[in-house]
Parts: C-alpha cells; sequence; structure tokens
C-alpha cells in the first residue's frame, strides 16, 4: 500500500504529460459543425453566447434583440483581449466576441473564426465605405465593425496654455513637459506607447525597423523623469482630478471623464498632428460557435440603423455604420473629438500585428521604463 | 510483517492514519495544481510561433537561457527588494496588532477579526481607486503638509504608494496566522518569565517571540511571496513606471503571448520560491 | 504597555478603514466616473437592482467564494493536521506540492487551469458523452486549488506551537482518535482554521485572473466583470455594491455576537 502511493504520483504526472503533450497540439483541430453550417437571413439556431467587454451594449438592445427572435442572450464578460484569446484558443465555445482589430488579425491567423456568410447579413451594406476594408480583416470575410475610436492626448488647458502645439512633444518633450503640474500619463501599452514614440518621430506605428523602435524607446526614457505614471485605466480621472496635466489615452475614456468635469472647458482632447492610432472593436463568430446562426441573426441585428444609433448613444463612441447617422444624437455627431475631420482622419493609423516583430514592442517597452 | 514489534505496528497504523488524513487533499493537488502544472513545464519547453502560438515538438531551452539576460536579474532584484520591504513593515505593524486582539475576551476576539477582513470583501478595484483619492495631492497626507506650509505631498505614483497599498493589502495575510499563533500562547510561560527576568523586553525575546515564531513564519511566508508577484496594486498606485517580476510575467502571457518564455520564468521562479521557503523553515525551525 | 497596544491597534483599524470611507462617499457619487466627485446622489444603489448583469456577477461570485471556502477550509485544515501530526510515506513531496500554489504566480496557474480543463472536459465529454462546458464549477475547483494552501500554511502556524503533549493526555482519556479531533483538536485549532477560512473567502472574491480564464458562458464573477469595464470606465454602482456587501457582512457579524452573547446551549431548543 505505501510503496503503492510513492508511485501514485509520478505516474500520474507522465500519463498526464502524455495527454498535455498530445491534446495541446490539437487545439482547433476538432472540426464543428458551425464551419458548414448555411445560415439564413433572420434564422436562429438556439442561445446567443455573446462574450463582450463589461457594459459595452445598451441592455436595451439586448432585450429587443431577445424579444424580436424568441431567443436568449447569454452575455459573458473578459477584461482583455488576450484574456478572450486564450479561452477562444482553449475551444470554450462562444457565438459572439468583439475583439479590437489587432486581434481580429491574429484569429484569424490562428483560424480561430468562422467566415461570415454575407447573405445572413444584408445590413453589412450600412457600413460607412472605411470600414468596408480594414487592413486586419481585407474584404470583412470574418469581421464587422462594431464601435471605433482614436487615441490621442486629454489636455489640461490650464496647465498646458491655451496656444500649445497639438503634437505627442506635449508627452515626450522634456523642455516642455517639466513645466507640467503633475506631470503626463502614458498608457501602459507596448504597443500604443511604443507607436505614439514612433510617431513622435515621423515613423509608421506599425514600423518594424529595430534601430527606429531603439530611438522611440529613448525617446520614452528621455521624457521619463517627467512621466508621472504609465496607466490604462485611470488616466482619464488622473487628467479631470488634476493629478496629470496631458493624458494619453482612448478617445471615449477622455471625453467622457471631460464632460463630467465640473469645468469641462478646461479640458480638451486632441489628436496630435503626427498622427495617433484608430482603433476599432468588431463582431466576428468563433469557428467552434455552438449557435452560429443565432450569432449572424445578431450581427445583422446590430447593423440596423436604428440600432447602431441606439449604441451609441448610449456607450458615445463612434459608430461605423452610415445608416445609422441620421438617428445618432447630434451632440455625439458634431463632436470633432468623436467623429473627427477628413483631413485629422488622414493621419490615422490602425495597429496592424507585426508576427514575430511583436516580442521587440514588449521588450523595448520594459526597457524605456527600466 | 507478521513479527513487526507492538511498537512498530503502532507507528505504521499511525503513519497509516496520517496518510489517509492527507489523501484528499493530496489527490486533490494532484489532480488539480500538479497535473495542470506538467503543462507548464511541458510549455517552458516549447516553441514561440510567428503568430504566438505555443509551437509542441520542437523542444528547446531558449526560454531558458533569457532568463539570463541582465534586464530579469534587475527586475526581479527591483521586486525582491519591495517584496522584502512590504514582508517586514507588515511583520512590525501586525505582530503587535494580533497581539493586541489575541488578548481580548474569545468573543470580542473572534468579532475583532471579522473587522480585519471585511474591509477586504469590498471590490478589489474600488478599494485601490479609494487610495488613489487618498495619496493624491488632495489627499489627507498632502493636506497636512500644505497646512504645515511644506507644500503639496503627492505620494501617488511614487515607491511610497506601492508600498503603502502593499502593505495595506497584504497586512491580514500577516494578522492572521500571527493572531492564531499568539492566541494559542502559554501565559503562564510568559509570567514565569517576567518573574525570572527584569525586563519585558527581555521575556518578549526570550519568550514570547520564539514562542509564535511559527506564526511570524507563515505569515512572512504569505506576505512575502504574493508581494513578490504583485502587479495590479503596483500598476494602479506606483504608475506602472517600472517594471515588476509580476507584470514582466504576465506581460509574457497576455501581451507578448509568449507562453514559453512565461512558463520557464514561472518555473524558475518556484524553484528559487520553494528552495528559499525550505530553507527558511529550517532557519526558523532550529530557533525554536 | 497595554495603552501603546491598544493605540497601535486603533491606528491599524483606521488604516483598514480610512479607504473603505473614501469608497463608501464616493458610492454617492452622483457623476459616472467614479472618482470625479461632482455632488451627492443615491442613484446608484437604486440602479444596484436594475442591473442584471452586476447582480448575476455578484451571485456568481457569492457561490464560488461560499463553495471554495467550505472545501478549502475542510481540505486544508486535514493537509495542515497531516504534515504537522504524522510521519508518513510521501509527506516531503507533500509538503513540497502544499506550498507551490501559493508561488505560482497567477497568470501562469490561469493559463495551466485553462488548458488542464479544456482537456479534461474533453475527456470526460468523450467518455461519458456529456457536454460539460467550463463554468461556476471550474472556477470554484480552481479556487479550493490555490485556496487549500492558504488555508494549510493559517492552520499549521496555530498547530506547530500546540503542545502534542495536550493531545496524547485526551487520546489516554478518550477511546477513539476522532474524539480527540473533535473534542480536543478541533477547539484549539479552530482560531487558526478561521483565520484560514477568512483569508480563502477573501482571496476567492478577489480573484480576476484565473476565473476570468476557466470561466464559461454565463459565469462571469463580480471582479472579473469590474476589471471588464474598460470601455466604459468604472461607476460608482460598484463602491454602492461594495458598500451594500461591507453592510451585510456588519450586520451578520453583529447578529453572531449578539447569538454568542446568550448562554450557549447547543440544540437547546427555542432562544
Amino acid at each position: 500500500m505505501r510503496r503503492r502511493t510513492t508511485w501514485m504520483v509520478p505516474i500520474a504526472v507522465v500519463g498526464l504529460m502524455l495527454a498535455a503533450c498530445g491534446g495541446g497540439g490539437g487545439a482547433g483541430g476538432d472540426t464543428t459543425a458551425a464551419a458548414d453550417t448555411t445560415c439564413e437571413l433572420d434564422q436562429t439556431d438556439g442561445n446567443l453566447n455573446l462574450y463582450n467587454w463589461s457594459d459595452y451594449i445598451d441592455p436595451e438592445l439586448v432585450t429587443a434583440f431577445e424579444e424580436q427572435y424568441g431567443v436568449e442572450v447569454v452575455e459573458s464578460f473578459y477584461e482583455s483581449n488576450e484574456a478572450m484569446l486564450a479561452q477562444i484558443q482553449s475551444g470554450v465555445s462562444y457565438d459572439l466576441i468583439v475583439p479590437s482589430d489587432y486581434m481580429v488579425s491574429i484569429m484569424i491567423e490562428e483560424e480561430l473564426l468562422l467566415p461570415l456568410q454575407k447573405d445572413a447579413i444584408p445590413n453589412i451594406a450600412n457600413l460607412a465605405p472605411e470600414f468596408t476594408d480594414p487592413p486586419y480583416d481585407p474584404g470583412l470575410r470574418y469581421s464587422v465593425a462594431y464601435q471605433w475610436g482614436t487615441t490621442g492626448l486629454g489636455v489640461n488647458l490650464e496647465a498646458v496654455g491655451d496656444a500649445f502645439v497639438e503634437s505627442w512633444a506635449l508627452v515626450f518633450d522634456p523642455e516642455l513637459t517639466q513645466n507640467f503640474p503633475g506631470g503626463v500619463s502614458l498608457l501602459d501599452d507596448p504597443r500604443e506607447t511604443m507607436g505614439a514614440a514612433l510617431k513622435y518621430l515621423g515613423y509608421s506605428l506599425n514600423d518594424t525597423d529595430l534601430d527606429h523602435l531603439a530611438e522611440a524607446r529613448d525617446v520614452i526614457r528621455a521624457a521619463k523623469p517627467y512621466i508621472a505614471t504609465f496607466d490604462s485605466d485611470q488616466y482619464d480621472e488622473a487628467l479631470v482630478n488634476g493629478e496629470v496635466s496631458v493624458s494619453h489615452g482612448y478617445s471615449g475614456d477622455l471625453l467622457a471623464a471631460i464632460w463630467d468635469a465640473e469645468n469641462p472647458d478646461a479640458y480638451t482632447y486632441v489628436i496630435p498632428e503626427e498622427g495617433g492610432t484608430l482603433w476599432v472593436d468588431n463582431m466576428a463568430i468563433p469557428a467552434d460557435a455552438e449557435h452560429p446562426c443565432t450569432a449572424h441573426t445578431f450581427v445583422n441585428f446590430m447593423l440596423d440603423g436604428e440600432n447602431g444609433a441606439a449604441l451609441t448613444n448610449w456607450t458615445y463612441y463612434a459608430s461605423p455604420n452610415a445608416a445609422a447617422e441620421p438617428h445618432i444624437l447630434p451632440e455625439i455627431l458634431e463632436d470633432p473629438t468623436i467623429y473627427p475631420s477628413d483631413e485629422i482622419r488622414q493621419r490615422l493609423e490602425i495597429i496592424a500585428d507585426t508576427g514575430d516583430y511583436e516580442i521587440n514592442f514588449t521588450d523595448y517597452f520594459a526597457q524605456a521604463k527600466s | 510483517m507478521g513479527d513487526a514489534s507492538p511498537e512498530a505496528a503502532a507507528a505504521k497504523a499511525e503513519a497509516m492514519r496520517g496518510f489517509l488524513i492527507s489523501l484528499p487533499s493530496y489527490l486533490y493537488l494532484v489532480l488539480f495544481f500538479a497535473v495542470p502544472f506538467v503543462i507548464v513545464l511541458v510549455y517552458s519547453f516549447a516553441s514561440r510561433s510567428s503568430t504566438g502560438r505555443t509551437v509542441l515538438g520542437d523542444w528547446n531551452l531558449v526560454s531558458y537561457k533569457r532568463l539570463f539576460d541582465p534586464l530579469v536579474a534587475q527586475i526581479a532584484f527591483r521586486s525582491l527588494w519591495l517584496a522584502l520591504a512590504t514582508t517586514l513593515l507588515c511583520l512590525v505593524v501586525a505582530y503587535p496588532f494580533a497581539y493586541f486582539i489575541a488578548t481580548r475576551t474569545p468573543r470580542v476576539r473572534n468579532a475583532l477579526l471579522i473587522l480585519v477582513m471585511i474591509p477586504f470583501w469590498s471590490n478589489f478595484l474600488v478599494r485601490t481607486y479609494a487610495w488613489r483619492v487618498l495619496l493624491g495631492s488632495d489627499g489627507p497626507v498632502s493636506q497636512i503638509t500644505q497646512v504645515l506650509g511644506l507644500g503639496e505631498t503627492r505620494l501617488l505614483f511614487t515607491v511610497w504608494a506601492i508600498l503603502i497599498g502593499l502593505v495595506y493589502g497584504f497586512l491580514p495575510f500577516m494578522v492572521l496566522p500571527l493572531y492564531a499563533a499568539i492566541e494559542r500562547m502559554d501565559w503562564s510561560l510568559v509570567e514565569a518569565a517576567r518573574d525570572l527576568y527584569a525586563s519585558g523586553w527581555t521575556a518578549f525575546r526570550k519568550v514570547t517571540w520564539p514562542l509564535t515564531t511559527p506564526g511570524v513564519i507563515a505569515g512572512s511566508i504569505l506576505v512575502f511571496i504574493p508581494a513578490l508577484g504583485a502587479y495590479v496594486t503596483p500598476a494602479i498606485l506606483g504608475g506602472a513606471r517600472t517594471v515588476l517580476l509580476g507584470d514582466y510575467i504576465v506581460d509574457q502571457f497576455l501581451a507578448a503571448r509568449n507562453w514559453p518564455y512565461g512558463s520557464a520564468l514561472s518555473v524558475a521562479l518556484m524553484t528559487v520560491m520553494l528552495f528559499a521557503t525550505f530553507v527558511y523553515f529550517r532557519a526558523g525551525g532550529r530557533n525554536l | 504597555m497595554e495603552r501603546l497596544l491598544a493605540a497601535n491597534a486603533w491606528a491599524v483599524f483606521a488604516f483598514f478603514y480610512l479607504p473603505i470611507l473614501v469608497l463608501i462617499v464616493l458610492s454617492f457619487n452622483e457623476n459616472r466616473n467614479v472618482n470625479i466627485w461632482t455632488g451627492f446622489s443615491t442613484r446608484w444603489y437604486g440602479e444596484i437592482l436594475d442591473n442584471a448583469d452586476v447582480l448575476r456577477a455578484l451571485r456568481n461570485s457569492l457561490v464560488v467564494a461560499g463553495v471554495s471556502t467550505v472545501c478549502s477550509t475542510a481540505l486544508g485544515t486535514a493537509a495542515a493536521l497531516a504534515v504537522e501530526r504524522f510521519r508518513f510515506r510521501g509527506r516531503r513531496l507533500f509538503d513540497g506540492l502544499l506550498y507551490l500554489p501559493i508561488i505560482i504566480p497567477d497568470v501562469t496557474m490561469a493559463v495551466m487551469m485553462l488548458l488542464f480543463f479544456v482537456q479534461a472536459l474533453d475527456l470526460v465529454n468523450g467518455l461519458l458523452g456529456t457536454r460539460l462546458n467550463l463554468g461556476l464549477a471550474t472556477i470554484s475547483l480552481s479556487h479550493i486549488a490555490f485556496n487549500i494552501s492558504f488555508v494549510a500554511v493559517v492552520v499549521r502556524a496555530r498547530l506547530g506551537q500546540l503542545d502534542p503533549a495536550i493531545e496524547e493526555a485526551a487520546a489516554d482519556l478518550y477511546a477513539g482518535r476522532w474524539q480527540v479531533f473533535r473534542r480536543v483538536t478541533l477547539p484549539l485549532i479552530l482560531p487558526g482554521v478561521l483565520g484560514g477560512a477568512l483569508l480563502a473567502l477573501t482571496l476567492s472574491l478577489d480573484d480576476v485572473v484565473i476565473t476570468s480564464f476557466v470561466s464559461g458562458p454565463g459565469s462571469t464573477t463580480l471582479p472579473v466583470y469590474v476589471f471588464g469595464l474598460v470601455r466604459r470606465g468604472v461607476t460608482p454602482l460598484i463602491n454602492a455594491v461594495s458598500t451594500v456587501m461591507l453592510l451585510g457582512s456588519m450586520l451578520l457579524v453583529g447578529l453572531s455576537l449578539m447569538v454568542q452573547r446568550r448562554p450557549a446551549t447547543l440544540g437547546g431548543g427555542n432562544r
């Protein structure tokens, strides 16, 4: 008995090691019915397992969908694209996910997404032209834009002065930032922040020259004495509470905070003249989806003009849906920070996945911070 | 087997009993920890594909070689320092606190103990946000220094904010085992010591402290190890201006999607820590 | 000396409750942004009951915390007892194994648990023809796995300086080992067990990374939900929920104190 117990552990371990090896390679290998199913317009094949960011859809839209199609929407929430990827990659079954742009291209390469059946999504015609052929998913074979926004700078006008330059120098030039009370806040995100430094230097966000990346790293290093924090989370409040003078962050958060501030006129959101990031969150159906037809129907539902407008009126993020514009609140539609002018849009870039090179962004960012 | 003496048989039965008592948790940990852990071991020898998928089959030591990058040592050293400071501070604050609780009446004791934990049943993120308010340039500390004419003091985004945040978060981990140890102390020994030695301090050093070392050891382990891997508190309160071990590992798994390297880092960290824990225990055991 | 101790204790309690005070005050912030104070309002308390997502997340959290606390306390106490009181083959291995869940970085544990459960469920579903998916069960199993160790460490601290002679004396008096455990050992280690349980409960209520990796459709817990609010920001609603939970636990503690005040006659019928 005793002898057997001592042996039990190694045997179990070796057994599972084999299981892990055998199984790990097969991830995503099991073919499900989803790939062969043909979905008709408005067809449903069960409840919708929706996997989304928290608080990113108007609950009334969910209820409307449930009532219109007689299905239930089971909502689950994730806290990062990467946590969502890990789940989908491992084969956890959801019917609809909302990945950001770069994550869509990763998931396409990993064959984790189901090709969309356009016949079941006639409302895809409602998309504004610039969203019909995005670099991360040419021809919209796997994804449809959900909401979009920009990355830029929230600025405290009192601290910076009215005649400030709309440039990344506001966070990267120590000559400027040393005078800013509280310093500045940058996103704690290798791609966004190294990207901003690359833009400041005049390169593309998706530049893959290591020398350029080293330059960008040195820009951040030189600016570091006046960088109060690397923060992807509370930068908006930090700006409005006066902790920092300039905040690098996402348009929606910064704008909401500025509007909610006691003196909204004291702050503004700018997209630096060197250009910034355009980010797009997208609807996509995982290859393993159990209810792909309900998912198609949901995508079509969300692309309806009025529903798309309802979403934007609730989230205050810009809609990629051209048919929605007549129904969007004028104060959102006319806000140049939510819907930037064409001239500004020209300067925006979408972050692309750089494959093997990706690791350099993380490494150089870590070096910049050390 | 049959010719064993009664003592040997009794010892054997005793060993059997111990084994049976450990069996449920033993099996549980083997099935739900050791076996999954094999995956980490296996992954640490794998390689990363260009899309970030882990390629099994092409086994190599690349990830382990990367551990010798000077950046890793730098990050580890910084985290080590922070975790040590947190542990010491927690011990200094928690010991008299646990002593106080343990010397109340039993009814009050339990209530106080639960009162220690209740703050931690609120949501972690909003709790940490509250600290941002307290440590910010309008917080109470800053107000005091302004009244004193010393100007604004912003602790937020400094290493002090990280320390305060970590001590706050891990203090209960120190209080609970210390309380459990002190509460059980044989007070007659302390009294005897007070009779023998002149000062209370000597009595404490020679009797109370040695008697409570199991609690000190347990508390230090429960604070030091998690503090070494902490990353959310340092990021929100300290401003993430330096990379710590915790976020370095998280970044490997999530941002860089380099699971082999993340696994290798974890395996190395765990080996070092397990070894250190046993050494620490040995040292603690000798003091007893 | 006693005065100093008391002063220190109140200072520590102030330290514990200062941020909680801020948290409660902010729950009455009318602003959508929790950290931007613009005025007093009780609207967020009214919205708790309307927010189905938050309520479901809260319910999931409480279920997971309850189940994992009870199971890990039982398993962890047994584990502590075994390593501290008995000598058996495999004890050293078990001892080491017992520390690993504390040492492992949580993201590493998250990844390995996810890979493991997916494999295991595949296997189980293949063998039994079931359609089990990740969810509250896998979250609870993972929480138990790390909580066993934390409970065991706290209980061991207690057992470590308990004189085995007491138990031996009891063993001479009573007949069975079980009785010794129930009548002598358990009451003696109870403060340690309670401490371990409180720790387990707290860890379970706070875990984000492991939980988000091993959750399935519909099983989002409150911390994961809150961390997922990156797109639209954390609102004072979360503070309001936390405040309600805090008041609820305070009330429970108060009630249990009142019950304890009565002369305890277990099974003594009414009142």
